[in-house]
């Protein structure tokens, strides 16, 4: 009985506090905090020591202000007599639409770059093997200043397109104009447009012009409804083959859903395509990308592309060979066995940092401030921030939208990951 | 029995046939095109469009290449050249701006006389890797390694030799304070090994170093962080990044993992604001705000600065991806560890992390990639990276409207680099494996 332990004794020492399992984690939480916060507060009082040593206060009064720089790409109405909030909510819109351009057609490169380095085919395999590792190994800066030299330098100047014999000539059925300025495409532009706006005659012989968002709001509703719509079909179709063993053809249905309300809209709206021309020393009409949101546009896409060729092989590798072969066995098609048994098994493994490179595209992004694409970045924690001074208020906005947008994103990722989570019993 | 015998057989072969070749179809070259180029009809196709894209690739390409022109002193010339020796329209790099400028793009403004300091330097840090990197190597040189971040800073910065050396006394005196005092008390030699360095540091590495200098001025000329510039600045915000920030992703990770409350909601919200907001935007905090933050007066190197926000922003992902790999472990292995009776970091360093690191590996090297990658950030702050001494060179009258070959060498620089980073790391996977073949 004398090797016993002591029963503990009752009440409560100091030295538990350290050397008892049970209290020292609160010990531990309790040093950390203390810690952090007096940390922070240093922070916080150096920083009102400091600002009131410049003679600054901290408020964002100056957003209501007039801004007084101009814009170059403006998604919205702009001028420069409008506020500071209002630049950077153009820049804001910025943002959003090159990282929209960016993720999709990244998403499109990286698949098929991802599929075809897949391929049996040695060169076609090679050569993605080659874009993969070339543009994951450069820096993204060089990239985008590479682009954006490429446009400026070797592009032909908006004159070489004149003349009777000129040296540059449109691309596309003479609609696309690619210049050292920039690419000029067609715009489609509404006759009947719903904005109420007055029919202004753009050009001999071309229709005249009136566009509002609302003409875009309707098409973008249409073509969600009739996506809706062939959700429907294939439900339906799904229920009768689950029903019968055998699948209706439903595919001209499908397309027709899609095709003719879009068309009828289109139609009623007096769609019209607006190719751009020369006048005077420039193109004009039709819709203007600048180089700078090509060079970015074009960069981030091929940068984040050979990410996501990686992720993709990776992905579709992930799934073991069993798969593919019980799929066989059961008499599935190659293209069939692609649909049904590896991409949805493939898809878990792909979309979470999937989701991660647009994240990094998104925030990549500010690298406009290489070309000078007018984004977030350069309006309200550039040029705002440098006329009105307010660094710690600039940037905290500036910081706070980029955490937003990415705090926004990654817990859509998050639910996604639960819903398609492995149900392990 | 059969019936078929002998007689109502009209022909039975008595002698083999002499082996013939497979058909020209089936063996050889044919074959490896056949299957490999040209299996299906898309296959063709796409072989046919590849080989396109690489014709065209290498006709624009390779003459300019092969016509490099590599002496001459200014663009005109390099034209002038090229006029007389090859013809007015054919294309021809200019490479003699690099055999002109390349010490520009390799040190920035490091002084002339002293460029065999950042080669030292350099040749330091490999020393000092070769024996974390590889098994062959005498593992007496890890004492190289230990000593290599003193002499590092030694060669690059210069200065009296000193106060490396105080500071990595101040190392020392922990370690002895830590193995003086483990018999007493395993706490106390804890708090020792971190506070005795910390006042030695803050109250006694400045005067000590000082009397040292001024009894015995040994040292090399001071360069400034200014004057850095070029692939010896990228690399040295690369490699300082990449040592700090291993460990406090590491801590960060454990911190995220943790049970703790509060230690693990300020991982949580530590590494969720770095990792929200991109690289750029931290950068013009360090440069534009960080004097906020601290007492007012103080003011340092914006190096500095660059290498803390570098590093607070690559531990963070490397955080994640760490925690990838703590989740990726079974629960066994901590239930194990914690059966065996050892305490948090003895299970952590023993058992836990060893195999977690193994499984984040790729991740971690990737992170260390797109880290180097993003020093060429620090252009937007005024710091001379590679590509902000493009843009220099391109400003001087001699080189204006110099792209494409300052372009390819730096691209081709970070490549090297970046691929056999990559390729380290899959080597270390392979040799770390331990799964079933």
């Amino acid at each position: 009985m004398s090797t016993m332990t002591d029963p503990p004794k009752p009440g409560f020492r100091l030295s538990q506090l350290i050397y008892d399992t049970r209290y020292r984690s609160l010990t531990i939480q309790t040093v950390a905090l203390i810690l952090i916060v007096s940390g922070l507060a240093w922070l916080v009082s150096n920083t009102v020591a400091n600002l009131e040593a410049l003679g600054k206060d901290f408020n964002f009064g100056f957003l209501s202000n007039s801004a007084g720089y101009d814009i170059n790409q403006k998604p919205i109405e702009y001028s420069s007599q409008d506020t500071h909030a209002r630049a950077a909510i153009v820049g804001i819109l910025n943002t959003l639409i090159i990282a929209l351009l960016g993720c999709v057609t990244a998403t499109v490169l990286g698949v098929l770059a991802g599929v075809l380095r897949l391929s049996k085919n040695w060169i076609v395999s090679g050569l993605m093997a080659v874009y993969v590792e070339g543009f994951r190994n450069v820096p993204l800066l060089l990239w985008i200043i590479l682009v954006f030299a490429i446009m400026s330098e070797s592009m032909p100047q908006p004159r070489e397109f004149r003349g009777d014999a000129p040296t540059a000539s449109m691309a596309v059925f003479d609609s696309v104009a690619v210049t050292n300025r920039g690419i000029y495409i067609p715009s489609i532009e509404f006759t009947r447009s719903l904005s109420g706006n007055e029919a202004v005659a753009s050009q001999e012989g071309l229709a005249p012009v009136a566009t509002g968002w609302q003409d875009w709001a309707l098409i973008i509703g249409v073509i969600i409804v009739s996506i809706y719509v062939i959700r429907l079909i294939r439900r339906r179709a799904d229920r009768i083959q689950e029903a019968t063993g055998v699948r209706p053809v439903t595919w001209w249905l499908q397309i027709g859903v899609f095709v003719v309300p879009l068309a009828i809209v289109a139609v009623l709206l007096g769609a019209t395509i607006v190719q751009p021309y020369l006048k005077g020393f420039n193109f004009t009409e039709g819709v203007h990308l600048r180089n700078s949101l090509i060079a970015l546009w074009l960069a981030l896409s091929l940068y984040t592309g050979a990410f996501i060729a990686e992720i993709v092989r990776a992905g579709i590798l992930a799934i073991s060979k069993g798969q593919s072969e019980a799929a066989y066995a059961l008499g599935l098609r190659p293209n069939r066995t692609m649909n049904l048994v590896i991409l949805p098994q493939a898809m878990r493994v792909i979309i979470p940092p999937l989701i991660s490179q647009f994240l990094n595209l998104t925030k990549n992004s500010s690298l406009a401030i290489a070309v000078g694409y007018m984004d977030v970045r350069a309006t309200l924690g550039g040029i705002t921030i440098n006329q009105t001074g307010r660094e710690l208020e600039g940037m905290l906005l500036l910081g706070g939208f980029y955490l937003l947008v990415s705090l926004l994103i990654s817990s859509a990722m998050n639910f996604y990951n639960r819903s398609t989570q492995l149900m392990e019993r | 029995m059969s019936d078929t015998h002998a007689q109502t057989v009209s022909y039975v072969r008595e002698t083999m046939l002499p082996e013939t070749d497979p058909p020209v179809k089936e063996r050889g070259a044919v074959k490896w095109i056949r299957e490999n180029l040209f299996a299906t009809w898309m296959d063709a196709i796409l072989t046919v469009i590849s080989l396109y894209i690489i014709y065209y690739v290498v006709s624009h390409v390779g003459p300019w290449f092969a016509n490099g022109i590599w002496n001459a002193g200014s663009l005109s010339e390099c034209r002038e050249i090229r006029n007389a020796t090859i013809g007015t329209d054919a294309s021809a790099a200019c490479f003699a701006v690099l055999s002109d400028r390349w010490q520009q793009l390799v040190f920035g403004f490091y002084p002339q006389e002293h460029y065999w300091r950042p080669v030292a330097a350099l040749l330091v840090f490999l020393a000092g890797l070769a024996p974390v990197l590889f098994d062959g190597i005498p593992r007496k040189m890890l004492f190289v390694t230990a000593a290599a971040p003193f002499l590092m800073f030694m060669l690059l910065w210069g200065g009296p030799i000193w106060g490396p050396i105080v500071v990595g006394l101040g190392f020392v005196l922990g370690y002895l304070a830590f193995r003086a005092l483990t018999p007493v008390s395993k706490l106390l030699s804890n708090l020792a090994a971190l506070i005795v360095p910390l006042v030695f540091w803050m109250f006694l590495t400045g005067p000590i170093a000082g009397a040292l200098s001024s009894i015995a001025p040994i040292g090399l000329e001071f360069v400034p962080s200014k004057d850095f510039g070029g692939f010896t600045l990228s690399i040295v915000i690369g490699v300082a990044g990449i040592i700090l920030s291993l460990p406090l992703g590491i801590l960060l990770a454990l911190g995220r993992q943790s049970n703790l409350f509060i230690i693990n909601k300020c991982s949580v919200a530590f590494i969720e604001v770095i990792r929200g907001v991109p690289l750029i935007v931290w950068l013009f905090t360090a440069s534009l705000l960080l004097n906020y933050f601290l007492p007012p007066g103080t003011n340092f190197d914006l190096m500095l600065r660059v290498i803390i926000m570098v590093t607070l922003f690559s531990a963070a992902y490397i955080a994640e991806v760490i925690r990838g790999g703590l989740a990726a472990l079974p629960k066994g292995q901590f239930e194990g560890a914690d059966s065996l009776g050892l305490d948090y970091w003895q299970s952590m360093r023993l058992i836990v992390l060893p195999q977690a690191l193994k499984i984040s590996i790729p991740g971690i090297v990737n992170t260390f990639i797109g880290l180097f990658k993003d020093t060429t950030l620090v252009v937007f702050i005024g710091l001379f990276d590679p590509i902000g001494l493009s843009n220099a060179i391109r400003a001087s009258t001699d080189w204006n409207g110099i792209y494409w070959e300052l372009f390819v060498f730096i691209g081709l620089m970070f490549f090297i680099f970046c691929f056999s980073m990559g390729r380290y790391s899959l080597y270390l996977e392979k040799k770390l494996q331990r799964e079933h073949r």
